[in-house]
């Protein structure tokens, strides 16, 4: 109801609470509509009983002076009691869904390390030896765990058709577990306030069919691929390796190449957006990126790279071809 | 002038309160409508990262400790003493050094809008930025650099002193002052409320203050408290500020529901409906504000046990919130309503801040507190019992006691376009953010972007943040055109019931010829009462009035030199700060008490 209300103001709002995806937000979503529909219903009767009072009280002219009611002990305990009540039908189904919400995620769930950093998340995928940043791969249908830290200051972790915020922190481990049930790309952004650029941490998680993620898995374990001899993406590469790329990023397969300041980029010709989640990679966007990402993402720790033209899009075709 | 610099009278200082702390009002809008502006449309119109984080930071800041707290401490100020038949507070002069130490903290704050050349940055750039709630380890030196969140750390404490020694001496005022015959249960509700106000103040600001002494420490001697590569916990800071915090987010609506209290009854031409009630659920409020401050940090993973209860207590403590709002639709009840503008901002807090309980007990329950925190929706929540709550009872206060104040009324005219703009104004610009809120819009970003199709929802939300920008605009001119055409208030325009309407408007200096003897709840409305309260007597008792004092104000100069001494690293401005100060106090202990009789 409340989506079809919304809606007539646009849409599709890929960043919805309303359009659960998975077994935590459809728990939650459930929660909420109760919740939702107990305010409805005390907004009416208690802003009726308000409006009411207003016009049929109104002063008129030669009414008598009012009653002097001081009070009225029936009354008082009646509107202490009846909203006691309703709080009730909230705080009992909130706790069943505290719980089953907070709970670990089974045996057998595909664990995920998600590391905050200003301003982009690191994935790490410890039982399958993978690493990549930005947009996470899950497998529709299966029960997973995020185990979620921070490498710098306080950031949260917010895909909202999948699950509700959870902080994270650096020196602390925080847990949050949930099952999709539908395949798809949703949009998430860091939720807890962490400086310049918090407004351009985004995330995108991409919700497979079991093949696909397989697919992807399989992908990401290979190492780099080598361009081809004589290839622009070949003088790119060299470009890579010699210059300051290499002191905050990881190629595998690149021996130089072992900086973990930044996102790990043996793939990242492969992933749909750059910079956080922030632009579509495309060759504009990064040869944008690589020659200043501070104007493009304020704060941004990646410096400017002054790089000649040639040498700039040799290393755009280079890391376009790191799929 | 001079006579204000030095004045210890609780109605100049009043007044004071008013028009400074208006100023910082008109200043936390303008950076509000910077915020709409920019978020206006996605990618925003221009406005850096920067000076958004710094906007928002400031606006939170000014509209909490500089707007909202000191109007309260207007009506304080010049109310209390008149309704409890008092001629003065407690401590007058320790009433003018929290005055002086609140102008100073609030001015030390906002000068770090335009401080950036003397740090070799640029105007617009050193002000604070890590959000009013400043979360560790964000506020640490590594990841805030600056003198930012220095000019945070140091104005704070220095406005917290403020508000801790008007706390006290409010405490003892009411509970000292109390004219012959007042008992506590005759205490006019809004004593009452300011009353607990009080004692959250001097319970909650020292928890604040020795986070930020923590924080301090941290920045300028390189402690590790909330650092936690050092061991330190960033935990602690949110446990501490939000122990803190929410005891405040009562001190900011106990005294817009006092007010709320003495309006509704006056224009209705009816007691308060279960003044008891009302009182006690009042008290019951400030207890349990104490215990439900882990509902600001569902988030952080805190475990289903602590979830829970927090979410219990949090749920509770809708229910005497829920009994005020009932007595006062049973105070309309049944009464010969006029809708004077006093009134409609008193209606309209009622309306709103019945949304803004509503959304609280959503989010009270921790899972969908996931999808909400952090969003816009609860920014729709806090403006509902922020502004919807709290500034329009204080505009509602404003209507009420300015013919008090000035001798003269506000016009209706412009009050009832005041009203109503404001009004639509803020449901336009608030009741949107629910909708972008729940579709995902995140709080404190600077820009967003289009897919998120929420646009629509910002636009309306933009029309309404700057419909209230007009509506305010209309209330300057009010006040403006008021100073000299107002019409005559005399006594009591009002028919109000409790004791500063038996005097005249403006009060004389020394309040009552003749303190009153109470012996009812309701002085004005009771005929043998009537009979007991002498109205301006001609013969009097010479009374005698304390003088001014330059101490307090001098006292009050020491602190914002020690914060400058602290963001500049000199050792020997500090060290004159401190000299300052006690050489203010040594002399205003010593101050022989002057004065003369009236």
């Amino acid at each position: 109801m409340l989506v079809s209300v919304v809606a007539a103001c646009g849409g599709p709002f890929p960043q919805s609470t309303l359009a659960p995806k998975s077994d935590f937000s459809a728990a939650v979503d459930h929660l909420f509509t109760g919740i939702f529909w107990w305010a409805v219903l005390v907004f009416t009767i208690v802003e009726g009983l308000l409006l009411f009072t207003i016009i049929r009280y109104r002063r008129r002219e030669g009414a008598p002076q009012p009653k002097a009611l001081h009070g009225h002990t029936a009354l008082e305990i009646g509107w202490t009691l009846a909203p006691a009540l309703i709080l009730v039908f909230i705080a009992v189904p909130t706790m069943r869904t505290i719980f089953t919400t907070a709970g670990g995620a089974p045996a057998g769930a595909l664990r995920v390390e998600v590391i905050g950093h200003q301003w982009w998340w690191e994935y790490r995928y410890p039982d399958l030896g993978i690493a990549t940043a930005n947009e996470l791969h899950l497998p529709v249908a299966m029960p997973v765990q995020l185990e979620m830290t921070s490498a710098d200051v306080i950031h949260s972790f917010w895909a909202p058709a999948l699950g509700g915020k959870r902080d994270l922190m650096q020196g602390r481990t925080t847990r949050i577990a949930f099952k999709a049930d539908s395949s798809g790309e949703f949009l998430g952004q860091c939720a807890e306030f962490c400086g310049a650029s918090h407004a351009n941490m985004r995330l995108r998680v991409f919700v497979e069919p079991d093949s696909a993620f397989q697919a992807w898995v399989t992908r990401q374990r290979a190492p780099a691929e080598r361009p081809a001899a004589r290839s622009p993406a070949e003088r790119g590469a060299q470009v890579f390796a010699r210059g300051a790329c290499i002191a905050c990023h990881t190629v595998d397969g690149v021996p130089q190449a072992r900086g973990t300041i930044g996102p790990n980029l043996t793939h990242v010709g492969g992933r749909a957006t750059i910079a956080g989640a922030l632009f579509p990679n495309t060759a504009d966007n990064l040869r944008r990126w690589v020659a200043n990402a501070p104007s493009l993402k304020p704060g941004s720790l990646m410096p400017m790279l002054p790089l000649p033209d040639d040498d700039l899009a040799a290393l755009v075709a280079y890391l376009q071809s790191l799929r | 002038m001079k006579s204000w610099l030095t004045t210890t009278d609780h109605k100049r200082i009043g007044l004071l309160y008013f028009w400074t702390a208006f100023a910082f009002f008109l200043i936390g809008g303008l950076e509000a409508l910077v915020i709409r502006a920019q978020l206006v449309k996605p990618e925003g119109i221009g406005v850096s990262a920067e000076i958004y984080n710094q906007m928002f930071t400031m606006h939170g800041t000014t509209m909490v400790f500089l707007a909202l707290m000191p109007l309260s401490a207007a009506f304080f100020n010049y109310i209390i003493p008149l309704q409890i038949g008092a001629r003065d507070v407690a401590f007058p002069r320790l009433n003018a050094f929290s005055y002086w130490v609140f102008v100073l903290g609030g001015l030390f704050l906002n000068a770090s809008f335009v401080a950036g050349p003397l740090f070799g940055a640029g105007t617009l750039s050193v002000a604070p930025d890590a959000g009013w709630f400043g979360y560790a380890n964000l506020t640490s030196r590594q990841f805030s650099p600056g003198p930012n969140i220095d000019f945070w750390v140091l104005g704070l404490q220095i406005l917290g002193i403020a508000s801790l020694a008007a706390g006290f001496n409010f405490i003892v005022t009411i509970l000292n002052l109390r004219a012959p015959g007042m008992k506590m249960m005759r205490l006019p509700a809004f004593a009452w409320m300011t009353l607990v106000t009080q004692f959250l103040v001097i319970t909650a600001f020292p928890v604040i203050t020795v986070a930020l002494v923590l924080l301090m420490f941290d920045r300028f001697f390189g402690t590790h408290f909330f650092v936690p590569a050092g061991g330190g916990d960033p935990i602690l800071w949110q446990h501490l500020f939000w122990l803190f915090g929410h005891p405040e987010v009562y001190i900011l609506i106990l005294p817009a529901m006092g007010i709320v209290s003495e309006v509704l009854p006056t224009f209705s031409r009816k007691p308060l409906f279960g003044y008891t009630v009302v009182v006690y659920s009042g008290v019951l409020i400030g207890f349990m504000g104490w215990g439900v401050w882990s509902h600001h940090m569902f988030s952080a993973g805190l475990g289903p046990i602590a979830d829970s209860v927090f979410s219990a207590t949090t749920m509770l403590i809708a229910v005497p919130t829920g009994v005020k709002i009932f007595n006062w639709i049973g105070t309309l009840w049944g009464g010969q309503l006029r809708f004077t503008t006093a009134m409609l901002f008193a209606l309209g807090f009622i309306a709103m801040f019945i949304i803004g309980g509503l959304s609280g007990v959503t989010h009270a329950s921790p899972p969908a507190d996931l999808q909400q925190t952090d969003t816009y929706y609860v920014v729709a929540h806090i403006h509902y019992v922020l502004f919807g709550g709290t500034m329009l009872g204080l505009f509602a206060g404003m209507y009420y006691w300015w013919p008090k104040m000035t001798g003269r009324l506000l016009s209706e005219t412009l009050g009832q376009w005041h009203f109503w703009l404001t009004f639509v104004g803020m449901n336009l610009a608030f009741f949107p953010m629910h909708f972008s809120g729940l579709l995902g819009m995140p709080r404190r970003i600077y820009t967003y972007g289009p897919e998120l199709g929420v646009t629509r929802f910002n636009q309306i939300s933009t029309v309404g943040a700057f419909l209230i920008g007009v509506a305010v605009l209309l209330f300057v001119w009010n006040l403006w055109r008021t100073r000299t055409k107002g019409a005559t208030a005399g006594n009591d325009p009002w028919g109000g019931a409790t004791l500063e309407w038996t005097i005249p408007s403006p009060p004389p200096v020394h309040n009552f010829d003749v303190i009153p003897t109470v012996a009812s709840r309701l002085p004005r409305w009771s005929t043998s009462q009537l009979r007991a309260i002498p109205e301006g007597a001609e013969h009097h008792e010479p009374i005698h009035v304390p003088g001014g004092s330059w101490w307090p104000m001098t006292t009050a100069l020491g602190l914002p030199l020690i914060a400058v001494a602290a963001l500049s690293h000199q050792l020997w401005l500090a060290l004159a700060g401190v000299a300052v100060v006690l050489v203010g106090i040594y002399r205003w202990a010593y101050e022989p008490l002057e004065g003369e009789d009236v």
